[in-house]
This record gives structure tokens, C-alpha cells and sequence, in this order.
């Protein structure tokens, strides 16, 4: 049996008296896969993916990966795993260019703390090109500025790849979008597992979700209340369960 | 979905695209290309106004006495103003360092332990100015602009605004080193100069000046990726005060002596350079040869209107023009990137 990526076991997480995270399991697999977490407002998607990418330490539960237990999980920690997040206001500069933001705080430099421009310039147009940016259209010292949103997710995206990350976590990454824009994003996403690169993002919209990932948990209230994949359902059946689950909602509150 | 095949539909990306040659270096120096014009065009009117004065050598070594000045603490101010702060009292500074000077000297001291100590309490001076801004969380506008009297309090308490002569140094190996001449030459210009190139090398090539422009085009994101922003902002401030330590030092060997009101005349002359020089106030983004340029256009604005024979009356209302056309050629040059 393979060993998974990521496990995560019976984690909880509560603020105050407020539980957001009730006995989660979570995984994702040792080969790349793109999984979609999937829920309503509230739902504890965030606070899940925060916990993964370290910035949150769960309550109580276990955490696993590449089948050991690691502990006092933490940002660094996380990344020295191999998980990068692309955070929802993505954290670019634009007025600077592609270049500058791929390597935004870890530039590779050289004699004295000189930047190796050229270096970076390749590295980044490299980049971009394996997550399918035209070279035509861009190079990396263009300015982030003159780009669509699509493309500064990818950017983004790009510099969370750059450090040959396992698992990549993108927060709501269509958000604000137009639907060619966010088509490219998913591409990126679909070109960065190619290379090799899982990825869990978080989605309200279905339809995209369905669109990109393989694997879909959704979240309600603090709990993983289905878990299924593209083999075993459609977006239309993916739709009437989330409505049921709203529908539940509402029942139970009323 | 192919990404390319959606662009060729729309030839007019291709005006996105890279350029190279010509039009890409146009691209990225288009502020400092402005600021060259308007140095250019400014030069032209006063040949064609009085060339009798400016064909002349000397109205150069006139202007030569005070430019390396504004060039200095011009191309240091860069670095604050886009870190996304600003600083207005380097003028104090300036004071504050050139009275370390004069105190080394009283005190029968080497002038080179002067420069030490001068250069010392300078970045001092900044350390303090960043630490203000990072830790306090003080805004730089207000917080500096304190600094600035509470320092000049401080040195006309300290002097009872007296002034120190520093004659006796006049011709010696160290008055020569930094403010001599080789062959007609000014060696302070060659000063500003080697300022200058540093600078360029800092703010442009290497790691500090790359993080000071992504600190100051996105204070939120450069946290994110790591980069620690107070340290950068606070270094910002600190070389601010090491220039100014270095104007002190020539403008006290300039007058041959150290007037506690030093540097009071060069803040606003310098602010003006370096926005005229094409440096906005925004942050994120800024350019060393536009302020040594702008430095150059206020500089001889100042020294050319009073040898062009047009009364000196006039200097501010010039000043005031410049800056204007200048701030409107720049938001017309080049595109605004804020959002």
C-alpha cells in the first residue's frame, strides 16, 4: 500500500466555546492529485487549510506525513515538508516584476548580497513556462502590473512551485475572476501536478471544483460529511448533495 | 485550454509583451529619462538666456560647491521614499553629525576620528528615526518631522548657537581629501559621484534594495514571503543618516566652519529633487539617477538664476514651476501602477 502525502487524524480546533473543526480526517495521497474542499461559510475550510499549512495548531489529533507523526507542526515546519500556500491576496508586489516576485524574500544572490539577476530572470521565465505562460507574451521582467488576475495567480502559483513544493494550498485562488481567467488558473494547477505538485483548494463554486480536481471533501459545521471522487459522482449529483446538506441545515436550526 | 491560442486573437496583447532594445530601455527608465530631459531643456534655456555665464567655467565651479550636497542626501532619500516612508529630518541630521565633527575637533582630535564620529552618530540618528516608525508605529511623516526640531533643539541647547571655525584645517591632506581639487577638478563632486554609484548598485542590484522596493509597494506581502519589514524600513533610515553624516562633514569644511543651523536649507531643496527626479511618493518604486538628476535641476536653478542676472527674488517661484511641470511630465510619462 502506498503511503499517503498527508494524513490527517481526528484533528479538532475550537475558538472559545466555537468548535470549527470536530474530529476531522484528511488526506491526500502520495501520488499528485488536486482535491477540492468544498462547503458553506463557516463550514471550517480555512481553518483546516490553516492547520495544514502550520499556521493554526490544532486542538487535539494527529498529524502524519509521508507516514510519520510529526509534531509542534508549524509554518516553517510545513514548508520545510514541501507544503507551500498561495494565500488569497496572493502576496505580490506590482509594481515590480516577475522575477522580483518569484523570489520575493529568498533571492538568489551571489558576491556581497547581490542579486543574481540573470539567474532569476531564467529561473522565473522557466517557471512560468512549466506552469504554461506563454514565453511570447511575457517574460519574467515584465511587471505584475500589466498582468490579468489569472496570470498573477499564476505567479503566484509559480513561486510556490519554485521551491519543488509537494503540496500546494491555495485559498478561494478564483476568486474575483472571470471564468477565461480562472480557466487558466485551473490549467496552472493541472500543469503544476503534471510536474509532480498536489494541490487542495478551496472552492464555492461547484462546478469549477468539479472541473479541476479529482477528489472532493466537503466540509459542514466542523465535519467532513462526504467524501468522494470524479469516479463515483457528477456535478449535478455533487450540486443536489449540497443542497441537501443546506437543506439539513436550515431543518436542524429551525 | 491552450492560453496561447487565445491571445493570438487578440494582437493587441502583443503590446504587452517583453520588449528589447531601445523601447525596453525606455520602458524602465522612462522616470529618470524624464528627469534627463527636463535637466536638458533647463540647461538649453539658460545657454540661450545668457551664454556669456554658462559657457563659462566658473558658474560650474560655483554650482560644483553645493550640488554634491543635494545629489547625496537626494539619492539616500530614495531608499526611504520607497520603502513607503519618508524623512524630513536629515536636514537636523545633517546639523547633528557636522556638530559631532566640530566637537571630535574641539576636543584635539584627529579630523578622521571626526568623520568616524560624525558618521557614528548619524546612522544613530536613523536608527533611531526607523526604530520610531517600525516599533512605535509612529507615522514617518509626523514622527520625522519631530525628530527634525527636537534635534535641532538639541544642537542650538548643546552649541547656544554659537558656530565652531574649523579654519585651521584649510589645505591640509584631510580638507583636500574631502573637499580639494585634482587637476581643477572638485573632489567633492567625485564624493557624490561614488555616493551615487553605490547607490545605484544597492537600490538596483543587490538583495537590500530589492526588499526595500517590495516593502514599500506591499508592506502585507513582503511580510508574507519572509521578508522582515521593519529591519529593511529601519536600515532605509539609517543610510539616510550616514549621507547626511557625509554632507555635514563637507558642508563644515565648505564655510570652514560648523554653524548649528546646518543643513536647515537643504530639506525641501532635496525633497524636491528626488520627486522631480521622477521618485513617487507612493512607494515601491524609485530611481537613483532621476534624484542625482533632479539634484542637478535644483541645483542649477539655484546658482543659475542668480548668474543669469534674473534677481534672486525670482529662485522660489522657479523652484515652484519646475516641480510642478516636472510632477505632471512624470504622470504623463510613465504608466501609474497603484492598486
Amino acid at each position: 500500500m502506498e503511503t499517503e502525502f498527508l494524513e490527517l487524524k481526528d484533528i479538532s480546533k475550537s475558538f472559545g466555546k466555537v468548535s470549527a473543526l470536530d474530529r476531522v480526517n484528511f488526506y491526500i495521497r502520495g501520488e499528485p492529485e488536486i482535491v477540492a474542499l468544498i462547503g458553506d461559510n463557516g463550514a471550517g475550510k480555512s481553518t483546516l487549510i490553516k492547520i495544514i499549512s502550520g499556521v493554526l495548531t490544532p486542538g487535539s489529533g494527529e498529524i502524519y506525513v509521508r507516514g510519520e507523526q510529526v509534531d509542534h507542526w508549524s509554518v516553517a515546519k510545513a514548508r520545510a515538508a514541501g507544503i507551500e500556500t498561495v494565500y488569497q491576496d496572493r502576496a505580490l508586489v506590482v509594481q515590480q516584476t516577475i522575477a522580483r516576485n518569484v523570489f520575493m524574500g529568498r533571492e538568489r544572490t551571489g558576491f556581497l548580497g547581490f542579486v543574481k539577476g540573470r539567474l532569476q530572470l531564467a529561473e522565473a521565465d522557466r517557471l512560468m513556462r512549466t506552469i504554461g505562460f506563454t514565453s511570447k507574451v511575457f517574460s519574467s521582467d515584465s511587471v505584475v502590473a500589466r498582468l490579468s488576475g489569472g496570470e498573477r495567480q499564476g505567479v503566484a502559483i509559480a513561486r510556490a512551485l519554485y521551491f519543488k513544493a509537494d503540496l500546494m494550498i491555495l485559498d478561494e485562488p478564483t476568486t474575483a475572476l472571470s471564468l477565461t481567467e480562472s480557466e487558466k488558473v485551473f490549467d496552472f494547477m493541472r500543469r503544476a501536478k503534471e510536474g509532480g505538485t498536489s494541490c487542495i483548494f478551496i472552492s464555492h463554486n461547484i462546478y469549477h471544483a468539479y472541473d479541476v480536481a479529482e477528489r472532493f471533501v466537503v466540509l459542514d459545521r466542523g465535519k467532513v460529511v462526504l467524501e468522494t471522487d470524479r469516479e463515483h459522482t457528477t456535478a449535478e449529483q455533487l450540486v443536489k448533495d449540497m443542497q441537501e446538506i443546506a437543506h439539513n441545515n436550515r431543518h436542524r436550526s429551525a | 485550454m491552450a492560453i496561447s491560442e487565445e491571445r493570438s486573437q487578440h494582437p493587441a496583447d502583443e503590446s504587452r509583451g517583453p520588449r528589447r532594445g531601445i523601447p525596453s530601455f525606455i520602458d524602465k527608465n522612462g522616470r529618470a529619462l524624464s528627469a534627463f530631459l527636463v535637466f536638458t531643456v533647463l540647461m538649453l534655456v539658460f545657454l540661450i538666456a545668457s551664454p556669456q555665464v554658462f559657457l563659462n567655467p566658473l558658474i560650474y565651479i560655483a554650482i560644483s560647491r553645493t550640488l554634491p550636497m543635494f545629489i547625496i542626501l537626494a539619492a539616500a532619500l530614495v531608499f526611504v521614499i520607497a520603502s513607503g516612508e519618508i524623512d524630513l529630518s536629515f536636514g537636523s541630521i545633517v546639523g547633528l553629525a557636522g556638530w559631532a565633527f566640530a566637537l571630535t575637533l574641539q576636543a584635539g582630535l584627529s579630523p578622521y576620528l571626526g568623520v568616524l564620529f560624525a558618521v557614528i552618530v548619524g546612522a544613530l540618528a536613523g536608527f533611531i528615526n526607523g526604530l520610531i516608525v517600525t516599533r512605535l508605529g509612529l507615522s514617518s511623516l509626523v514622527s520625522t518631522l519631530g525628530m527634525g526640531f527636537l534635534i535641532r533643539g538639541l544642537i542650538n541647547i548643546g552649541t547656544q548657537g554659537e558656530g565652531t571655525p574649523v579654519t585651521f584645517l584649510r589645505d591640509t591632506p584631510f580638507y583636500n581629501t574631502f573637499i580639494g581639487s585634482i587637476r581643477g577638478f572638485p573632489v567633492h563632486m567625485l564624493w557624490a559621484l561614488g555616493f551615487v554609484a553605490l547607490s545605484l548598485l544597492l537600490f538596483n542590484y543587490h538583495k537590500f534594495g530589492a526588499r526595500i522596493s517590495c516593502v514599500g509597494d506591499d508592506l502585507e506581502s513582503a511580510r508574507e514571503m519572509g521578508i522582515n519589514v521593519a529591519t529593511i524600513k529601519t536600515l532605509a533610515f539609517v543610510y539616510v543618516g550616514i549621507a547626511s553624516a557625509i554632507v555635514a562633514i563637507q558642508f563644515t569644511l565648505t564655510n570652514q566652519i560648523f554653524y548649528p543651523t546646518s543643513g536647515e536649507s537643504v530639506l525641501m531643496v532635496v525633497l524636491a529633487a528626488v520627486f522631480v527626479g521622477g521618485t513617487p511618493g507612493w512607494g515601491g518604486i524609485g530611481t537613483i539617477m532621476g534624484a542625482a538628476l533632479g539634484a542637478c535641476i535644483v541645483g542649477v536653478i539655484a546658482s543659475g538664476i542668480v548668474a543669469a542676472g534674473i534677481p534672486h527674488l525670482f529662485t522660489e517661484f522657479f523652484y515652484g514651476l519646475i516641480i510642478i511641470l516636472a510632477l505632471l511630465g512624470h504622470k504623463l510619462n510613465g504608466p501609474r501602477y497603484r492598486y
